[in-house]
């Protein structure tokens, strides 16, 4: 006890204190927030004809949310718990299964994005050393991206919707980054920020990042289509195919930008940067202030 | 800390503590103020071995300075030149990134191993200095009233009244100049903070005849139908036709930043309409000013499960489906809303907002 009164006195106690606060409030916070785990959907289904493995798929994943005719489920009082997903369209489908977004692990205010369960994850590393290895992968990864489509088709077939967009209608290199920088800025920017960090919401929703490459253009075009979640709608009457491919081109331009000097702060320019400046510098200062100025020990202690 | 506190302030005298100094606690270890009997600095003498080291420390620092001068030399001339030309515009950022942290790097290790050097190493000792009195002493000032009024006889000021009162009237519109410049604080907006272009380019439409002006994409410039924009939850920025042409020039900016609206199209049998504003939607498609009515942000954060407008600065929060009423946030009133109508299938404003868009004003009453 006296080793550590002695200790607590010491000049840069304070500051210590400070800072040991402040890493267990981050480390409880992590401890204690929900935690997005992945979701092991027993996938037995193999190899049958379209329509039918996407209802046996819908059946396994979907139905118990979203209804045994994906007709949406409402609870006791007449809420709806889940939505229709007649009519909906494949982009829809492909749009939040690919994103990992469903099949949704607990209710909350806004779904996240996550690594898609093993029976959709099309984003399986196929580039093992071992022959066996990387057979298996790849027939995985076909497996994965005809359960998609099968789901697709099937929810497709339920009541139409909007059809997942061609790779051309997505290229980023055809589109004209002009363009979509001002439609982004006029329409986008609001919640994905400038840059497409993405931002803040209500009640725990958010828009989020377009700036990581996980995020594909096919993602980006059916997420415009499509308005997942909060998301508006951007049909293809309002911003037609060739406006939504200048909106992909800025948003991978803009995100393929390197980042001078280390850390980008978001992008977001002079406030970020301004913020960092003041209060890392300005502590800087401050500090080196003090520690110039403060006075010096009666006796250098001997060593 | 507390108890700290109250242990020192029972040892001693409680004292003023004032903000951005070292705690009452810390008083052992420190020089209290005004205590003579023991030095500041390293003290009166060294202690070898403990100077030694110091020493050491600061050559390091000084050393670090060095090589931090002759990295910037070295990058100056071995490497910024490469690849994009002799410090070509290409590779600015990395050259100022290098360039500027070599020289920081520098100057923060000198200034570093200085003040390790003063604190460390220069034995110091009380000094006394004396003060004088600031003010000179009678005689001098005697002599200065002199030599004042001598010149002043000499180079003929009090003689020549003229010269001294043209001199004075030549300065003084000088000293009034800054006032001149208040000027700039206007010309006041007068009227123009009232109204939008969409007022304007209705009143164009409805001269040819015309129901409203048609409203088109920020951006693309292409009118909406109503069948373009029939899906609910839909969202785009829109202006009033026409809108760079019509305007002057010099004004399309601004004019353009007072008549952006944001159309939004929401499930039309959760839409309440204001009074005496039943007939303004198109099937719950509806349309606001994207001017926050608290500082003038953008407000389009629009949540299509909520139905809220929310603008990014203040959170501010409106109800898209009731008028945009304020249900959170700063902002006093509601986003103005456009009247709309149908016109040959397009949607047209048939109107300006009705009350002035963006933040308060002091005339706006």
């Amino acid at each position: 006890m006296k080793r550590f009164t002695a200790w607590r006195r010491r000049p840069w106690a304070g500051y210590a204190v400070v800072l040991a606060a402040l890493a267990a409030i981050g480390v409880i916070y992590a401890g204690f927030s929900p935690r997005t785990d992945r979701a092991e959907a027993a996938n037995s289904a193999q190899a049958a004809p379209d329509l039918a493995n996407g209802k046996a798929l819908f059946n396994q994943n979907c139905a118990s949310c979203h209804g045994l005719n994906a007709e949406g489920t409402k609870d006791a009082e007449g809420k709806p718990i889940s939505p229709s997903l007649i009519g909906v369209g494949a982009a829809s489908v492909d749009f939040q299964v690919s994103t990992g977004r469903m099949p949704a692990m607990n209710p909350g205010a806004q779904m996240p994005r996550k690594r898609p369960i093993p029976a959709f994850d099309t984003s399986i590393k196929t580039d093992h050393e071992d022959p066996e290895e990387r057979a298996a992968a790849e027939k995985q990864k076909a497996q994965a991206e005809k359960n998609l489509a099968d789901l697709r088709a099937y929810i497709a077939s339920l009541g139409g919707g909007p059809e997942v967009p061609p790779a051309s209608a997505v290229d980023p290199k055809k589109g004209d980054v002009a363009l979509g920088g001002k439609l982004f800025r006029t329409n986008c920017a609001q919640c994905h920020s400038f840059t497409g960090q993405g931002g803040a919401l209500t009640g725990g929703k958010y828009a989020p990042p377009l700036s990581n490459d996980d995020v594909t253009p096919t993602q980006i075009y059916e997420a415009m289509l499509t308005g997942p979640q909060a998301m508006p709608v951007f049909n293809d009457t309002t911003l037609t195919a060739e406006e939504k491919q200048a909106i992909i081109a800025y948003i991978v331009q803009i995100r393929e930008e390197p980042n001078p000097g280390g850390n980008g702060l978001g992008r977001i320019g002079p406030v970020s940067e301004g913020l960092a400046g003041w209060l890392i510098g300005i502590g800087l200062l401050v500090l080196a202030a003090m520690w110039i100025t403060a006075k010096k020990p009666k006796k250098l202690k001997k060593s | 800390m507390s108890d700290e506190n109250k242990e020192t302030a029972g040892a001693q005298e409680p004292r003023e503590r004032v903000i951005g100094t070292p705690s009452p606690a810390r008083d052992k270890a420190l020089l209290a103020d005004g205590d003579m009997s023991a030095p500041a600095g390293a003290g009166e003498q060294l202690d070898e071995a403990s100077a030694k080291r110091a020493e050491r420390i600061v050559a390091l620092f000084f050393l670090l300075a060095f090589a931090g001068s002759v990295a910037f030399i070295a990058y100056y001339i071995g490497w910024s030149g490469r690849d994009g030309g002799m410090h070509g515009v290409l590779r600015a950022r990395e050259s100022n990134f290098w360039l500027g942290g070599t020289m920081a790097l520098s100057f923060l290790a000198m200034a570093a191993g200085v003040t390790i050097w003063v604190r460390r190493l220069m034995a110091s000792k009380p000094i006394i200095q004396e003060r004088h009195e600031f003010a000179a002493d009678p005689q001098s000032r005697a002599v200065f009233a002199e030599d004042f009024m001598a010149g002043a006889e000499d180079s003929g000021l009090t003689k020549r009244p003229l010269l001294r009162r043209t001199l004075l009237l030549a300065a003084a519109p000088l000293g009034l100049a800054p006032l001149v410049l208040l000027r700039d604080l206007g010309p006041l907006p007068e009227k123009r903070l009232r109204s939008t272009h969409w007022g304007d380019a209705v009143e164009k439409a409805k001269r040819q005849g015309k129901k409203g002006v048609r409203l088109v994409v920020d951006g693309t410039h292409r009118p909406l139908k109503v069948t373009d924009f029939a899906q609910v939850g839909s969202m785009i920025t829109v202006l009033p036709e026409g809108i760079e042409e019509d305007v002057p020039h010099d004004q399309v900016l601004t004019q353009v930043a007072k008549a952006v609206t944001i159309l939004i199209n929401v499930p039309e049998e959760k839409f309440k309409p204001a009074e005496g504003r039943e007939n303004w939607h198109v099937n719950g498609i509806v349309a606001y000013s994207k001017i926050c009515t608290h500082v003038g942000c953008p407000a389009a954060l629009y949540e299509q499960t909520t139905h809220h407008i929310l603008c990014p600065c203040h959170q501010s929060t409106f109800d898209a489906t009731d008028a945009a009423k304020v249900v959170f946030g700063p902002a006093a009133r509601p986003l103005p809303q456009l009247p709309l109508d149908v016109e040959d299938g397009y949607l047209v404003a048939t109107g300006d907002f009705p009350e002035p868009i963006g933040p308060s004003f002091w005339e706006r009453g």
